[in-house]
């Protein structure tokens, strides 16, 4: 078996891991990502790419404000990235709809979000005006005339956009890569072995230590973080999804469940499933998408789809982002959260400088794992 | 390119490509008919605009994408020929509209 050496190796090459090594390594540290083979699960291959900020941080103010600094510094980070992968990411930033085809849940939407903004409102950044705005039927034709009699209307929110995902994956490989960085594929980590200052990692291609180390590693983060001594609550959350034929251009904007991409696939989303590891497809649930999108766009029933798929959310026990430092090893850090996309910009520009400087500060406060360290109800 | 079998033979379908007449025989695949007519590209892709035309036959590849009667990114292997058919190639992505 061979044995290997880094500064800070990071554990998991998903969207959340290679943000985090992207941004580690353009500040000049010495990284080793270390992930599995092309069989793992992967949220960052099946994800619906959107950079959403509406409806984040119900409960957590902190959350919101989180998501919404993340919006905000993703044009430059893109920016960047572009340039030193030689990538374009299609990042698309005309804001974001959710759209209704049911009074009802208009309403309980809006107050939603006007329960967000009530407690984030004074939060330095934080809008006075407010972060939304509703929309009835009828405005909403003048963004989207082909929408169908049963649409009531719709949120909006002007930072909501998106990208195409699956380049923002290929482009942190790249950048990384050629910023130094050493990417170790079919290195599933077995196990942790903490010693005095460094870390050993048993991977079934040999064994790596590091002086610093960082858990990214989706759903398997549960699991390694107990090695050191951390409390990672997650769970796989099945997501689907629909993929459509190419066509010309017609939505300009996102809109929650269907984004038009940058090369005309319309992609329909996408379910919300607790059924454990199974990566299935059902048909029952499939339906339910397409109706709610012919609901939406009446003209969409003669179109083709092309492709569907599942993925395996990671999903925190509270649904919030969980970044931590262990306390009983100082330099074993966790960095795991559902909205990796979303969230790519944070990691690579703010959370990867604090792991660099072997601190989280107190920005990081609110997702420390403390939160969980509570009895549970009984 | 194409031609057909000395010994094939059969009633005669009388349809349209790009708004000229043309006729195939009864049973032809809409992509068969084309063919014969001395179409190889059907489509120009979605993404590149790079010319496109059957290559597979059997449903798998995509590539023969035409507009039957007015509803664009038919299959044209799998679709049999019908009488007064009109097939248009295509250019680009679909139009929602078709
Ligand atoms: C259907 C769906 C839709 C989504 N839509 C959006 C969206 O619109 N916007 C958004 O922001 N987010 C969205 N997400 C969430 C987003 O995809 C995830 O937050 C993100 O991909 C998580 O990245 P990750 O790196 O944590 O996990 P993953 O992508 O799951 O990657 C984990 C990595 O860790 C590796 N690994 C696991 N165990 C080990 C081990 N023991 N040793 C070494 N390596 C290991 C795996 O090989 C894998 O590469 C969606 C997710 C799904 C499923």
């Amino acid at each position: 078996m061979r044995s290997d050496k880094a500064n800070t190796v990071v554990i998991g090459g998903g969207l959340v891991g290679m943000a985090t090594a992207y941004g580690l390594v353009r500040d000049g540290v010495d990284v080793a990502v270390l992930d599995e083979g092309d069989l793992a699960y992967r949220a960052s291959r099946g994800n619906f790419a959107l950079i959403w900020v509406q409806g984040k941080g119900a409960g957590l103010p902190p959350y919101t404000m989180w998501t919404r600094q993340s919006a905000t510094i993703w044009p430059e980070f893109a920016r960047e990235l572009e340039d030193v992968s030689g990538v374009e990411l299609h990042l698309s930033q005309p804001g974001g709809f959710n759209i209704s085809l049911d009074e009802g849940a208009l309403g309980r939407r809006a107050a939603m979000l006007q329960r967000i903004d009530d407690a984030c409102r004074g939060l330095p950044g934080f809008p006075a005006e407010g972060s939304f705005s509703v929309i009835d039927a009828n405005e909403l034709r003048k963004y989207f005339p082909e929408i169908g009699p049963e649409v009531v209307g719709a949120t909006f929110n002007p930072l909501d956009r998106h990208v195409n995902s699956l380049l923002l994956f290929r482009a942190l490989h790249i950048a990384f890569k050629k910023l130094g960085g050493r990417y170790l594929p079919n290195h599933k980590t077995a196990t942790i072995t903490p010693g005095n200052a460094s870390f050993d990692i048993a991977t079934e291609k040999g064994s790596v230590s590091a002086s610093s180390l960082v858990l990214a590693a989706g759903i398997d983060n549960g699991r390694l973080g107990k090695m050191v001594g951390l409390n990672v609550p997650v769970r796989p959350q099945r997501g689907q999804i629909l993929v459509t034929e190419k066509m010309k251009p017609f939505l300009r904007h996102p809109i929650q469940t269907l984004r038009q991409t940058n090369e005309g696939g319309l992609q329909i989303g996408d379910s919300v499933e607790e059924v454990g590891h199974d990566l299935g497809l059902r048909l029952g649930v499939l339906s339910v998408l397409a109706r709610r999108a012919v609901g939406i766009f009446p003209h969409l029933k003669n179109v083709n789809v092309v492709r569907s798929w599942s993925a395996l959310r990671v999903m925190t026990q509270d649904g919030y982002p969980i970044y931590d430092e262990s306390r009983d090893h100082p330099g074993a850090f966790v960095c795991t959260c559902h909205s990796g996309v979303t969230l790519a910009a944070m990691h690579a520009n703010v959370v990867a400088p604090m792991i660099k400087l072997r601190r989280l500060d107190d920005a990081c406060g609110a997702f420390s794992t403390q939160r969980f360290h509570v009895p549970a109800a009984a | 390119m194409f031609q057909r079998l000395p010994d094939i033979s059969g009633t005669t379908v009388h349809f349209s490509i790009d708004g000229k007449p043309t006729t195939g025989i009864e049973g032809d695949s809409v992509a068969a008919a084309l063919l014969v007519a001395g179409h190889n590209a059907f489509r120009t892709t979605a993404v590149s605009g790079a010319e496109r035309g059957p290559y597979c036959l059997m449903g798998a590849c995509h590539d023969c994408y035409v507009e039957i009667d007015g509803t664009a990114n038919q299959q044209a292997c799998r679709i049999r020929l019908r009488d007064g058919m009109s097939v248009l190639t295509q250019h680009g992505k679909r139009d929602l509209g078709r």
